[in-house]
């Protein structure tokens, strides 16, 4: 109740503590809503059941990477990770309780950060949790620099695509729209990506398209091949997930909501 | 059935007047249209001609045809006998030298020397045993694990042909007897060698090939019957023929940069004494696309599917998860005599829209986009105009039963951004696994139990068992048959429907 008390300090408050209650108003959103732990728990066990069953049907061969196998779940999680973010957003539009909490915090940029790090912070605990078990049963040193490297990137992965979709969700309000649009990004632009004949063109898309760049975080064999350097990748997809904020969080400060 | 009729108006009504889903429906076939008709996908034959054109063999279908062929006339019945001695790998262009599993050497039988004309052959492989083969498309096993060295004879009778071979000489055993109706009675008989194309995985969906080539020994060469003269020809069957280029790319989607069954070394036969020694390259079979064959399918064209396809999935599952969100389903559910009804309804009007738009959508692409690669120097395996209807309507078909499973999920989640991400994770995901993470062996096990197994339909050119070549599912290879796939995603549609339709009829709305 302290944050409270801060609060009624008024327009004479600290910045930091005033943004101190909304980081704790949205806490308090998303830890009393009934789907979160559901949509958290999801993407822990989606991720984790995809990576094993891959693991123990298909060990690596075929010139496959061991460890880009062993963490095939990510390929599922970060759908789920990306919805649970839509929804936190989405959800309010839903139900029309965005004008309640913009009326309570006008401060629009700063509702959407602390949503931003609230979201970040829950999904970085289930990746926390989700990739360590991933690699439970593998025989991948997990102390081994790029098997580390690929764990540690893949929880990174995860979060960054989470504020992908809370940066799309608030841009597009309709939370199925802006899941349509997140899943085209994450699962059909690299089919079509793929589909292109020029080579050149084909390896620009993969350095920009921001899974088949922030994938290259997970890869430990091959990296001469990569399109794109594993941590670049990485800063691909930050870059993504930044502009996504960004336009979401000019779009809600100009907007109607 | 009245009341059934008025409902499907109903739903019609809500669909067409709600404005995002016009956009959206017409944002479908633009963007499968788009991509399948504009991109600027190039190749050519590597030949200054302007003509990409494969011969025909006698079933019509396109074929390779090219092999060292040391022959004579044969006017009428009689036979030829000969002992291949040896059959060993060579080096072409600069590759370690290694024998192709498909590699052959044996006796065949042919309509002239024109590629693509009929012929029977009795045939030793690098890794196949022997095998009697005619006509591009017909392949009867003999003895397996037979390699190196064999006895084989081939006879003519009437328009019959039958293949024998030995291991000593003396016991013949029959492999396999071939009719070649249409056969003239003087036909071109004597001893061949040739050897495919190689292809082998690189990581998961990149591939690598080249050429390969074979030398074998023949000896103790036999004739009986009518043979007309006494000597030999030298032939190379198909040598120059237009060597096509595949996209100008080295993957899963072009076939190999090293294009076309490779000429680097000119065949060559050597004879002394009794004893043939022949080398060749190339191959005699039906004519396939990918890795190790040339040039594309027209399932190249429908790469657009995808992006239609989660068009079309937002749509179906918005179309009961917006009623969810607004509450109009308590009016639509109490308005109608039955809430199966209602459902029925809107997944018949669903399903129709969307068969429709898929339809003109797949029709345009596979007419037209075939034409802008053929424009542009690719070459298009033609596909009979049953198959392209088949890749139409099941394309359509595809995406209208993949709409209607996003309904079902709708009502079973009733939150439209949860179907639309289960039905996206279950149709799409394995089949972009498959393509890209999976080992061969989980991706067509992938692709056998999802929903995803129903993109076979777009498969248009067979497996052939005797063809080296990358049948996985990089390559447009699918395991099940195109409407066996198509029964994984109705099943699964079904299954889903069922459960909503219980518990639309259960469950407070």
């Amino acid at each position: 109740m302290t944050d409270c008390t801060a609060a009624k300090q008024g327009p004479e408050g600290h910045a930091k503590d005033r943004q101190g209650v909304t980081l704790h108003a949205e806490w308090t959103k998303l830890r009393s809503s009934p789907e979160v732990p559901w949509l958290l728990l999801a993407v822990v066990a989606t991720t984790v059941a995809v990576s094993l069953t891959t693991s123990a049907l298909a060990p690596a061969g075929d010139g496959a990477d061991p460890v880009r196998v062993s963490l095939t779940g990510i390929q599922l999680g970060q759908a789920v990770a990306a919805v649970f973010a839509i929804l936190t957003i989405g959800g309010e539009y839903g139900t029309g309780m965005i004008r309640t909490t913009l009326a309570a915090m006008p401060r629009r940029t700063a509702v959407l950060a602390a949503k931003a790090t609230v979201v970040a912070g829950a999904v970085l605990v289930a990746g926390a949790i989700a990739v360590p078990a991933s690699l439970l049963f593998s025989p991948l040193p997990l102390g081994d620099g790029p098997v580390l490297r690929a764990a540690a990137g893949s929880v990174l992965y995860l979060a960054l695509i989470a504020l992908l979709g809370l940066g799309l969700g608030t841009a597009v309000r309709n939370p199925t729209v802006a899941a349509g649009l997140l899943l085209g990004l994450l699962y059909v632009a690299p089919l079509l990506i793929s589909a292109f004949a020029d080579p050149d063109w084909r390896r620009h898309l993969e350095q920009i398209a921001p899974t088949s760049a922030g994938l290259a975080i997970q890869a430990t064999t091959g990296l001469d091949a990569l399109a794109i350097g594993p941590w670049q990748g990485l800063g691909v997809l930050a870059a993504w997930a930044a502009g996504a904020l960004l336009i979401g969080g000019l779009l809600l400060h100009f907007r109607d909501a | 059935m009245t009341g059934f009729l008025r409902l499907v108006h109903a739903e019609f009504t809500k669909l067409r007047t709600v404005r995002g889903w016009i956009v959206g429906l017409i944002l479908a076939v633009a963007a499968m249209t788009g991509l399948g008709v504009l991109p600027g996908m190039s190749g050519g034959c590597n030949r200054s001609d302007s003509h990409c054109v494969l011969p025909v063999g006698p079933g019509g279908e396109e074929v390779t045809d090219q092999f060292t062929y040391v022959h004579q006339a044969l006017a009428g019945d009689g036979s030829l006998t000969v002992r291949v001695a040896s059959l060993a790998g060579a080096a072409a262009g600069g590759e370690v030298p290694r024998l192709a599993p498909w590699a052959k050497a044996g006796l065949l039988i042919k309509d002239g020397t024109r590629p693509g004309s009929a012929y029977a052959a009795v045939l030793l492989t690098g890794a196949h045993g022997v095998r009697m083969q005619y006509d591009f498309t017909h392949d009867r096993a003999g003895a397996a694990g037979v390699s190196g060295s064999r006895w084989l004879r081939l006879t003519r009778t009437g328009d019959t042909i039958t293949g024998e071979e030995s291991a000593d000489g003396t016991a013949w055993t029959t492999v396999g007897t071939a009719r070649l109706p249409g056969l003239p009675a003087t036909a071109q008989a004597g001893l061949f060698v040739t050897s495919p194309q190689y292809a082998e995985q690189v990581g998961v969906a990149g591939a690598m090939g080249g050429p390969t080539r074979a030398t074998a020994a023949f000896d103790h060469v036999a004739r009986q019957g009518a043979w007309a003269g006494a000597e030999w020809t030298t032939d190379s069957i198909g040598d120059g023929a237009a060597e096509l280029g595949g996209p100008a790319a080295s993957d899963a989607h072009g076939g190999p940069a090293a294009s076309g069954p490779g000429r680097d070394e000119a065949p060559t036969v050597e004879r002394s004494g009794d004893t043939f020694t022949l080398s060749g390259s190339g191959d005699i079979a039906p004519a396939v696309a990918g890795a190790a064959g040339i040039g594309v399918t027209i399932s190249q064209t429908l790469v657009g599917t995808f992006a239609a396809l989660l068009f079309l999935v937002v749509i179906g599952a918005m179309f009961v998860a917006a009623e969810y969100r607004r509450g109009l389903i308590r009016t639509t559910l109490a308005a109608a005599a039955g809430r199966g009804r209602v459902l029925a309804a809107k997944a018949v009007v669903l399903g129709a829209v969307t068969f429709a738009a898929g339809l003109v959508a797949a029709a345009i692409v596979v007419t037209v986009g075939q034409r802008v690669l053929r424009a542009n120097g690719v070459y298009v395996h033609p596909a009979s105009a049953f198959t392209e209807v088949r890749v139409v309507v099941g394309t359509a078909a595809l995406l209208a039963v993949a709409a209607v499973f996003a309904l079902a999920l709708g009502v079973l989640l009733r939150r439209g951004t949860l179907a639309v991400t289960a039905a996206v994770a279950l149709v799409v995901l394995p089949y972009l696994l498959a393509m890209t993470v999976l080992p061969a062996g989980a991706a067509q096990w992938l692709l056998r139990v999802s929903p995803a197994a129903a993109f076979a339909l777009q498969q248009s050119t067979p497996q052939y068992p005797q063809v080296a070549n990358l049948y996985t599912p990089p390559n447009g290879y699918f395991p099940l048959p195109p409407w066996a796939g198509f029964a994984v995603l109705a099943a699964w549609a079904a299954v889903a429907l069922a459960a909503a339709t219980i518990l639309i009829r259960r469950r407070d709305a």
